[in-house]
């Protein structure tokens, strides 16, 4: 069901023409952690924009997505010194301890791991963030003990 | 903050606040630019207001995050003024000891404090460390002074007085003509005079006109823009005020890129703070003028950073560019003129406003004006953030600024320009640069990404990782960019499988000719810069893939084997742990094997291993 008032409290912060497109879908994404189907209508509606340009738009950005994501984001860096520094083996590495492919989210639903650009904090290569939190100087070593607190996080939380 | 209705008021203001100011105050700045952020600045400032409070220091010391710093390597990095005491590599242990040492006592912990590693001298005060001493701060000055979250931490630096000079003695096209004869080329990439830009959007005739700040700052491998608007954000305000009064414009957007959020939140502060101060609203500073400002945020989309696929982006379309002419200054935004320049240029405006024309023409070379960020990072010792005058060398950048190249390597290679950018070899070291002398390498100055490759990196390797990152990011528009990149994938995909042949090469370089002329943007246009640089300058490297099947530089996973050394391995076990794939076997304490149908040469193994029992040909 769609929580109707939720989705009111983010389109009033707009004008609702067109233009706000984007920002609207991009709290919307913030909120839910996705664009859930009723609301991305709803929004259309709304804004008197064609059902088939908002998921023109909802798919050519990569910040949206329109299946849920996972409780925790873990994005590593692939930008040009993460790169070279190893960000491709500490992706591998998360991606075989998860047991998740990058892209996708593990099965119990606490961990989405995904690779994105750069972070811009190049200067401690490699680089990756769990939630809003950044870490430098990632060697595969240090992934375990950087997992543990979210996944007892995990564990803990209802 | 009073709201300042007119100038005057601004100026009694200044006044109360520098009377207010004692320059002896004891401050500690931590650094929470991108570099030391994530080496845990926020957590060694608050050890410091602990620690501080404990001895009783709170009234005696002012504590302070500070933006970017520079030295990033050496994160987290702390500043202790009036005096300049530099400290790095800073944690959390180490703060009772300064505070105990340095702020009670005024003495010196020497371990913190920095060592060149050239001439292995000690810097104890910030302007003896060399990195430093060779840049010219001029976007980049208040980083390490104020706090990004005060407004009269700004104004007590001069901040919002090239606003007040603008207001009370210059016409619009008085501006323009000033900013035109500073010389000052735009930050962005393609360097199009900043001053003649705004002229053009002036003179196209139309009520309505906007002005963008381009804060999308997509090209991996840069920061600069980040740390300026965390770090400064209402020099980039400033900057836009000022532009906006000498354009005409009335509104105005700051594009920012979704990967920043603490830009975001910054930015906004700052917004907030200049709209109560009256700096943005109406009649600014009781001159008559409008002008108001708000964020976009970006989506995540490489190709957005271009300017008509960030204006489509801003108006609630999907982020495809369109063919110029018309330019943005004669049609943009919403079908109107808008004027589009990068962080770092706005943030030059106000300081040449403030210092003049002549004084700003004054640095850098005959056709490249003043200063340039860059971010340098890499194989590097000193990643940062850098600040030189146009036409300083490579060398200088790397070698005296940088420190050189770690761990006793060679340099190979810099890359500059982001993914539009080429790499350049070491026979361009002594290159001066600016934005021809770039170019004429087959290299462009981009944004001022600068990434230093020793021979641990393959130059086939950075090629096909820029167009790899291309690929992905080509909005699919145009048949050149979107097919082009497509079989240069392939290409690349061959020769690191050790399935070319030597005819790739000449195929790539024909392809690359076609994507060149034929691309709408910038961005099919100039993907081939990588390739053909790399092409140019290292054209062995791709030999030796193609011919030997061999990658020289060890990168190249195809290409690699991986073995274990039964001498030297002592059976722990952390290789069979990180395997993904079971590929190594053997009992515990004694010598591993890996299974080389089933390794898929990932190279973790090789990272974890403590006794370099890995090895790798
Ligand atoms: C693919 C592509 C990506 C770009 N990305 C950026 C960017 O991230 N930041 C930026 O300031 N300019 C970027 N530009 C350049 C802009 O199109 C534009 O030239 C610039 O914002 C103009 O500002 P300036 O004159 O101050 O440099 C990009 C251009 C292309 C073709
Ligand atoms: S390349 Fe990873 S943070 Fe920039």
């Amino acid at each position: 069901m769609m929580d109707a008032a939720r989705l009111e409290t983010i389109i009033s912060r707009y004008d609702g023409e067109p233009y706000d497109l984007i920002p609207i879908l991009q709290d919307i994404q913030d909120s839910y952690g996705f664009l859930p189907k009723e609301e991305v209508k709803a929004v259309a509606r709304r804004l008197k924009v064609p059902l088939t340009q908002v998921y023109s738009v909802a798919t050519f950005y990569k910040m949206f997505t329109l299946v849920p994501k996972g409780r925790h984001q873990i994005r590593v860096c692939l930008g040009t010194t993460c790169h070279l520094k190893g960000g491709q083996r500490l992706a591998d590495s998360l991606s075989s301890r998860l047991g998740v492919k990058v892209g996708h989210t593990t099965a119990d639903g606490q961990f989405s791991l995904e690779t994105v650009g750069c972070l811009g904090s190049c200067a401690q290569a490699p680089v990756m963030m769990i939630d809003d939190h950044y870490f430098g100087r990632v060697t595969v070593d240090k992934v375990p003990k950087l997992l543990k607190p979210f996944q007892q996080a995990a564990d803990s939380t209802p | 903050m009073p709201r300042f209705a007119t100038v005057d008021q601004l100026r009694q203001y200044r006044r109360q606040l520098a009377a207010g100011y004692d320059p002896q105050q004891l401050q500690v700045l931590v650094c929470a630019g991108p570099g030391c952020l994530p080496l845990g600045s926020l957590e060694v400032a608050a050890a410091f207001r602990t620690a501080c409070a404990e001895k009783g220091l709170n009234e005696r010391v002012i504590l302070k995050t500070s933006g970017c710093q520079g030295l990033c390597a050496k994160g987290v990095r702390v500043l202790i003024r009036p005096q300049e005491i530099s400290y790095e590599q800073v944690t959390v242990e180490d703060v009772p000891e300064i505070v105990a040492t340095t702020l009670v006592n005024g003495g010196i912990v020497d371990r913190l404090v920095h060592q060149d590693p050239l001439s292995q001298a000690k810097c104890i005060h910030k302007w003896e460390i060399p990195f430093y001493q060779h840049q010219h701060l001029m976007v980049l000055r208040h980083l390490d002074l104020l706090d990004p979250e005060s407004l009269d931490d700004y104004l007590r630096l001069g901040g919002y007085l090239s606003l007040e000079k603008v207001l009370l003695g210059m016409t619009p096209e008085e501006v323009i003509d000033l900013v035109e004869r500073s010389g000052l080329r735009g930050r962005g990439g393609a360097g199009f005079p900043t001053g003649r830009k705004w002229r053009l959007c002036r003179e196209v005739p139309g009520e309505v006109k906007f002005i963008i700040c381009n804060g999308d700052e997509g090209d991996p491998g840069a920061f600069m823009d980040r740390a300026v608007m965390e770090g400064d954000p209402h020099a980039v305000l400033e900057g836009m005020i000022v532009g906006a009064y000498a354009i005409g414009a009335r509104r105005g957007y700051i594009y920012v890129r979704h990967e920043y959020p603490l830009a975001v939140k910054r930015l906004q502060l700052a917004i907030d703070q200049a709209r109560e101060a009256g700096f943005l609203g109406q009649d600014i500073l009781g001159s008559g003028f409008d002008f108001d400002l708000r964020i976009a945020r970006g989506s995540g989309a490489f190709v957005c950073g271009e300017e008509t696929a960030l204006m489509a982006s801003i108006e609630g379309l999907i982020g495809e560019p369109i063919p110029r002419p018309p330019y943005p200054a004669q049609s943009g935004l919403f079908g109107q003129p808008t004027v589009i320049n990068n962080v770092e240029t706005w943030a030059n405006v106000p300081e040449i406003i403030n210092r003049g024309a002549e004084w700003y023409a004054s640095l850098g070379t005959e056709r490249s004006k003043g200063t340039k960020v860059f971010s340098l990072v890499g194989a590097v010792n000193h990643t940062g953030l850098v600040e030189v005058p146009m036409g300083t060398t490579l060398r200088q950048i790397i070698f005296d600024l940088g420190g050189g190249i770690p761990g006793g390597k060679e340099f190979k290679a810099v890359q500059t320009g982001g993914p539009s950018g080429g790499c350049i070899p070491k026979q361009f070291l002594d290159l001066p640069v600016d934005y021809d002398s770039l170019q004429e390498v087959g290299s462009i100055m981009g944004s001022g990404g600068m990434i230093v490759m020793d021979e641990t990196s393959c130059m086939v390797d950075v090629a096909r990782y820029f167009i790899g990152f291309l690929y992905e990011e080509s909005c699919g528009k145009c048949t050149p960019c979107r097919e082009g990149l497509r079989q240069l994938v392939h290409l690349y995909e061959d020769i690191i499988h050790g399935r070319a042949e030597e005819g790739h090469l000449a195929l790539m370089e024909e392809l690359c000719a076609v994507m060149r002329s034929a691309s709408i943007c910038g961005l099919g246009q100039s993907a081939v810069n990588p390739v053909l640089t790399t092409l140019k300058y290292f054209r062995e490297e791709y030999e030796a893939h193609i011919r030997d099947k061999k990658c020289p530089a060890l990168v190249c996973r195809p290409l690699l084997k991986y073995t274990i050394d039964p001498e030297a391995c002592t059976g722990c076990l952390a290789c069979v742990r990180e395997c993904p794939v079971g590929a190594i076997s053997g009992r515990k304490k004694e010598p591993q094997e890996i299974d080389q149908e089933l390794c898929v040469k990932c190279g973790l193994c090789y990272e974890v291993c403590q006794f370099d029992a890995v090895r790798r040909e």
